[in-house]
């Protein structure tokens, strides 16, 4: 089965307070929703953030935005003020989303 | 035209600052335009982090006339006068832990260009060290069994809402100077004060406190943190980026909303941009808790109406929160960080061995922290503090590596002696590393907690040079 990433089909901006993570997922074209809201699960981003120490991920669906607000607990390592890591605040985190690679049509 | 002198009219409010690093110049093709319509209108700046407030906490003590935005005055000298002239009032949260020094500045400023009569308006309130509703705090749910040491707390501020705003709005202030409000407050304090929308309003607050939360991260929503060569292109190129035009909403009365941005500006606005910034920050997005409302935005549509011209219907508001939520700023230790680069023929393996030298020093020396090793150029801000995925793409052997340790302690002597252990890498490391830079940082941490509203006293007061005297 081919795959594409999520970037050929979506765009996203992401967001902290603390600890959790917000990543707005956008359709490019409003008919492609139906996939990602098939395929951009809530177990396989829990996933894709598990080396990170993720606990959990809750998708909330907006249709009339062609979009969907994924929020994701526990996932930045201490948040911007005690992270070791470069991007404290989880803000390149849209586009380590965006390579999800999921079933081409 | 004062704000109110029709409350039927067009209400404009633009922004010309979306945080405490944004570009200085960015307010004055706003205020322009602000200008040229002619209409009632109101400029906003944000320009106050979390960790901004508690630097300014901290510079307060050390300077009692300090503590508030070091670029308020860079931002204001070119807009203050015509603003003024045009009765568009200026609502900042630049005032940060001293609002009222913010004030005085502000008016000495004014005097310096000509504006002795300068009326300012600060509200106070936010700022609970001292007061008893320190003792009264809850934990937000996102930092559950957090406990509180009222002699660490560097700063611990309330989120207050748009009242005290449109209050001193209401008193004649050209200027609102506020520490720590939510951000779309800056915002919705003018409307309140045009419109004079009830504060039960639901709806229409909810409408207002949409349009305050796309402006506040300034051109985050007319194409700035957008562009994406190829996918998401903003015209002009680099030009465009370089003049990005910074939003303007569109108030009616009834509560509509439609944001734009300056003619002639960089930039753009449409169905992409408007949407990344209104689920920008947002958790559940039927319930986005301010101190003034709780916005719904999963009815809400978007229209492009014209080229950078995006009307958006649907906002729907529920009653607002009890509790207000607060910051609290503890000290958070130290970081100390450290980078060298190796290019060329077998880099990563280089990099790889200077990395696990580090981790040997830290290690004989006996310095007490937590470590993490970076590959820049192979995998870096998505990776855990674990390297994990580095672990998990061996083959990957770019031939331009950057090396980085962060080591984060308690004590200061230890992140100092890890950052300098990288600079011993020249010598001491493998061969053909370069470019070492190192730094030291003092943390902070924050946590949020939840306290009683009634437990809050904001206050307005308006200064002019004869009574700050």
């Amino acid at each position: 089965m081919s795959t594409v990433p999520l970037h050929r089909l979506a765009h996203a901006r992401a967001g902290d307070k603390g600890n959790r993570l917000n990543l707005a997922l956008v359709a490019h074209r409003a008919e492609d929703w139906p996939l990602l809201a098939r395929e951009v699960t809530e177990s396989r981003v829990l996933a894709l953030f598990a080396h990170r120490g993720a606990t959990s991920v809750r998708r909330y669906e907006l249709p009339g935005l062609q979009a969907f607000n994924f929020v994701i607990e526990d996932v930045l390592q201490g948040g911007v003020n005690g992270a070791l890591n470069l991007d404290g605040h989880g803000k390149t985190l849209s586009f380590l989303l965006l390579g999800m690679e999921i079933p081409a049509g | 035209m004062p704000l109110g002198s029709d409350p039927t009219a067009l209400l404009r409010i633009g922004c010309g600052s979306g945080f405490s690093g944004d570009r200085l110049d960015a307010p004055g093709p706003v205020a322009d335009a602000l200008i040229a319509s002619g209409g009632p209108a109101a400029l906003m700046l944000e320009v106050l982090g979390e960790r901004t407030l508690a630097l300014a906490q901290r510079e307060r003590r050390q300077k009692p006339d300090g503590g508030y935005e070091p670029a308020l005055l860079d931002l204001l000298r070119p807009i203050l006068a015509r603003c003024a002239a045009a009765d568009i009032p200026i609502v900042t949260n630049g005032g940060a832990a001293n609002p009222r020094a913010a004030a005085r500045a502000v008016l000495g400023l004014a005097r310096e260009l000509g504006l002795p009569a300068l009326r300012v308006g600060v509200v106070e309130g936010d700022d609970i060290r001292g007061t008893d509703a320190l003792d009264d705090l809850e934990p937000w749910e996102g930092d559950a069994g957090a406990v509180l040491q009222p002699d660490q707390v560097i700063a611990a501020n309330v989120y207050l809402g748009a009242a005290p705003i449109a209050e001193a709005l209401r008193q004649g202030a050209q200027v609102v100077i506020t520490g720590r409000c939510s951000d779309p407050a800056l915002a919705l304090g003018p409307m309140l004060a045009h419109f004079g929308w009830d504060e039960t309003d639901w709806n229409r607050l909810a409408a207002g406190t949409m349009a305050g939360h796309l402006l506040e991260c300034g051109s985050q929503v007319t194409g700035g943190y957008f562009a994406d060569p190829g996918v998401k292109d903003i015209p002009g190129d680099a030009l465009g980026m370089a003049t990005l035009g910074f939003p303007i909403a569109e108030i009616g009365a009834d509560g509509s909303v439609l944001i734009t941005k300056p003619e002639g500006t960089g930039g753009r606005v449409d169905r992409r941009s408007v949407t990344e910034q209104l689920l920008y920050e947002l958790h559940d997005p039927a319930a986005y808790l301010t101190p003034d409302v709780v916005l719904d935005v999963t009815g809400v549509t978007i229209t492009e109406e014209a080229p950078d011209r995006v009307r958006l219907r649907g906002a729907r508001g529920l009653a607002r929160p009890e509790r207000l939520k607060a910051t609290v700023s503890l000290p958070g230790g130290w970081l100390g960080e450290g980078e060298i680069s190796y290019g060329g023929p077998n880099a990563r393996a280089r990099a790889e061995l200077a990395g696990r030298t580090l981790l040997e020093r830290l290690r004989l020396l006996g310095l007490e922290g937590q470590s993490r090793i970076d590959l820049i150029g192979v995998v870096s801000v998505f990776d855990g503090d674990g390297g994990a995925l580095r672990a998990a793409m061996p083959d990957a052997a770019p031939e331009d590596v950057r090396l980085r340790l962060a080591f984060a302690s308690d004590s200061r002597a230890a992140a100092e002696r890890a950052a300098r252990e990288v600079l011993s890498l020249y010598c001491c490391g493998p061969a053909g590393g370069g470019g070492v830079r190192s730094r030291v940082t003092d943390r902070i941490r924050t946590l949020s907690f939840l306290v009683p509203r009634e437990r809050l006293a904001p206050r307005v007061s308006l200064l002019t040079l004869e009574n700050a005297a």
